[in-house]
């Protein structure tokens, strides 16, 4: 009997890896290898990595068999292999959050995050491409050129976090991790037809990240299933005391919760439709899709209800007056002085302020420069309350729709994105069209509750629509629950995942 | 038209410190109606009687234990900046001189 082909390697869920390493009939070296090759046959036409470290995820590898030879207790993904969003900070390892003013730029310490991974003895495979500082929809975006959709490499991956989609997408990656301020995980998981979850806002801890809206920023799992995401989020996720918006208490039970969803019940179980969020502006096969969606959770036993949260149609003007506002002050670090380029002015007086500009004009991209002059328009003086303050109240507006509407519901259902991936370059030059991406999704970051998109079918074009699942803050459970039993309910249909229904990509170095 | 003119984004610029150059101010000050239309769209909804949301789940009291921790070594702490000298940041002169 020959040994199993490396590409198998790739093809295993996380959790189906864990498995196989437990049981020892593969290694950590094999595995990780075996996603190393990947990424070597296949990223020169994807690019979902910024950064490869090979050699750092060996050394991690090899660690984790020995000590698992050694009979060491590990931790169930100990070995699985792991991509980070370059917006997160590696110790030793290039950050760049997608921007030349941070080129070549390596941290001295690691985010919170990235310890509990190594902790858990999770190798990292490298860093993964993203728009600049997380500003953009579709990862064009990033100083260091496109990502490209694994369904067809003409598309975006979605963004923020393309790269981490991507590299799950094209099976670079078993696991990775992404961060959501206004949709930068759900969205590129719509799009690329793999599992994304925002966490409750201080359910994994923001130490080390790099912020951009700092009452919205929120890590989380990326995935090719729910359990994966379950079995990630529990890594991840906790109290920190670095981060003084971590919340204090833990979120057990996500992994038993996904585990209890495969079963497919959902009995008793309140889905409700946000009308708001479904119709003029969405694709028909978006619609089609998960209009199929709901009838199968009614057949696993789930009660649909629709419920409306009128505010929502304020939610992106909100969050195009607080993000910009947030992101100018988290931006204002990048000054030349302690971290990253430096540039002096080639006329005049060399001093502080002038280098600081110099700096910033040459090391920040277009969209970054629109959102940080954005935000010093409205927290500049006599705008303020009328500006950032009066998005804060629609905030308050839309977290009285949620909780209204989790009287009515146990989960809140949406497609995750109004339409599929679309070309590169194609809504590059109408902001406001590429701002519409996030309409759905936007809302629970300026709530705070947590949420989930899964692959629910491809649209009319052939491409991968998602799913979006809301819950209560705090209630994550409720999420892998009901996601995990729409993924198997929808598996069984399709005779095994969507993703086996993607082109086959063309390797590199090899022969097929 | 747009609503924010070239010179203003000149001065925005100049508060949020980035050179822009000629073209640069000419393209923004076309994009920032945006922000205007955000204001006009939030305004309709944000009333007197709404409180506002600074924080998603609002902690209040929020300490860590009194322990002290190793701090960051100063070497790795200046190991990223572009210029260190004598165990500190090099920054260059703070005024403008005559």
């Amino acid at each position: 009997m020959a040994t199993q082909p490396s590409s198998d390697l790739t093809r295993r869920t996380a959790a189906q890896l864990a498995e196989a390493l437990r049981a020892g009939e593969v290694t950590s070296v094999e595995v990780t290898q075996a996603h190393l090759d990947r990424i070597a046959a296949v990223d020169g036409a994807v690019h979902a990595f910024l950064h490869v470290c090979a050699e750092e995820a060996l050394a991690t590898a090899r660690e984790v068999d020995a000590r698992r030879a050694a009979g060491e207790e590990l931790h169930p993904l100990a070995g699985v292999p792991i991509a980070v969003k370059d917006v997160v900070v590696t110790k030793g390892l290039p950050t760049t959050a997608g921007s030349k003013i941070l080129e070549g730029w390596v941290p001295p310490y690691d985010a919170t995050l990235v310890e509990r991974l190594r902790a858990a003895g999770l190798p990292i495979l490298g860093k993964t491409n993203m728009d600049e500082f997380a500003m953009g929809s579709s990862t064009e975006h990033s100083a260091y050129g496109n990502t490209h959709n694994p369904w067809d490499l003409d598309r975006i991956p979605g963004g923020s976090g393309g790269g981490s989609a991507a590299a799950l997408a094209a099976y670079e990656a078993p696991l990775a991790i992404g961060t959501d301020t206004g949709g930068s995980i759900r969205q590129p998981g719509a799009v690329t037809g793999t599992v994304g979850v925002k966490p409750t806002y201080g359910g994994v801890s923001r130490y080390g990240l790099i912020a951009l809206a700092s009452s919205l920023d929120q890590a989380g799992p990326v995935t090719r299933t729910v359990l994966d995401s379950a079995l990630l989020h529990e890594v991840i996720g906790g109290h920190d005391p670095r981060d003084a918006t971590s919340l204090p208490e833990d979120l057990p039970g996500l992994v038993a919760a996904a585990r209890a969803g495969q079963g497919g019940d959902l009995t008793g179980v309140r889905v409700g439709v946000v009308d708001e969020l479904n119709g003029e502006g969405y694709q028909p096969g978006v619609r089609a899709r998960f209009e199929e969606s709901l009838e199968l959770l009614r057949g696993a036993g789930a009660e649909v209800v629709h419920v409306s949260c009128p505010h929502f149609g304020h939610a992106l003007a909100a969050y195009y007056l607080i993000l910009p506002s947030e992101a100018s002050s988290n931006l204002a670090k990048f000054d030349g002085m302690r971290f990253g380029l430096r540039v002096e002015p080639t006329e005049g007086t060399v001093t502080a302020e002038r280098v600081m500009a110099a700096t910033r004009g040459q090391g920040f991209g277009d969209e970054v420069k629109r959102r940080i002059i954005l935000g010093t328009y409205a927290l500049s003086a006599g705008y303020y309350d009328a500006y950032y303050g009066s998005a804060q109240k629609v905030r308050t507006l839309i977290q009285q729709d949620f909780a209204a509407a989790f009287e009515q519901a146990d989960v809140l259902v949406s497609p995750t994105a109004p339409t599929t991936a679309f070309k590169l370059g194609e809504k590059l030059d109408d902001p406001l069209a590429m701002y519409l991406n996030d309409v759905a999704t936007i809302p629970a970051n300026l709530a705070g509750v947590p949420g989930m998109s899964l692959p629910n079918g491809l649209s009319d074009d052939g491409l991968p629509v998602g799913f979006q699942i809301l819950a209560p803050a705090r209630a994550d459970d409720r999420l892998y629950r009901v996601g995990a039993a729409l993924e198997t309910l929808l598996e069984r249909e399709w005779g095994g995942p969507l993703l086996n229904r993607a082109p086959e990509l063309a390797t590199e170095g090899t022969t097929r | 038209m747009s609503t924010i003119s070239r010179e203003e984004v000149a001065r925005l610029a100049g508060l949020a410190r980035i050179d822009l150059t000629e073209s640069e101010l000419t393209r923004l000050a076309g994009e920032l109606d945006v922000i205007v239309d955000s204001v006009a769209k939030v305004s309709e909804i944000a009333t007197d009687d709404v409180a506002a949301t600074s924080h998603p789940l609002p902690l209040t009291n929020v300490f860590r234990a009194d322990v002290p921790e190793e701090p960051l070594p100063v070497a790795d702490a200046l190991a990223g900046a572009p210029s260190a000298e004598g165990g500190r940041f090099a920054v260059p002169q703070i005024l403008e001189e005559d």
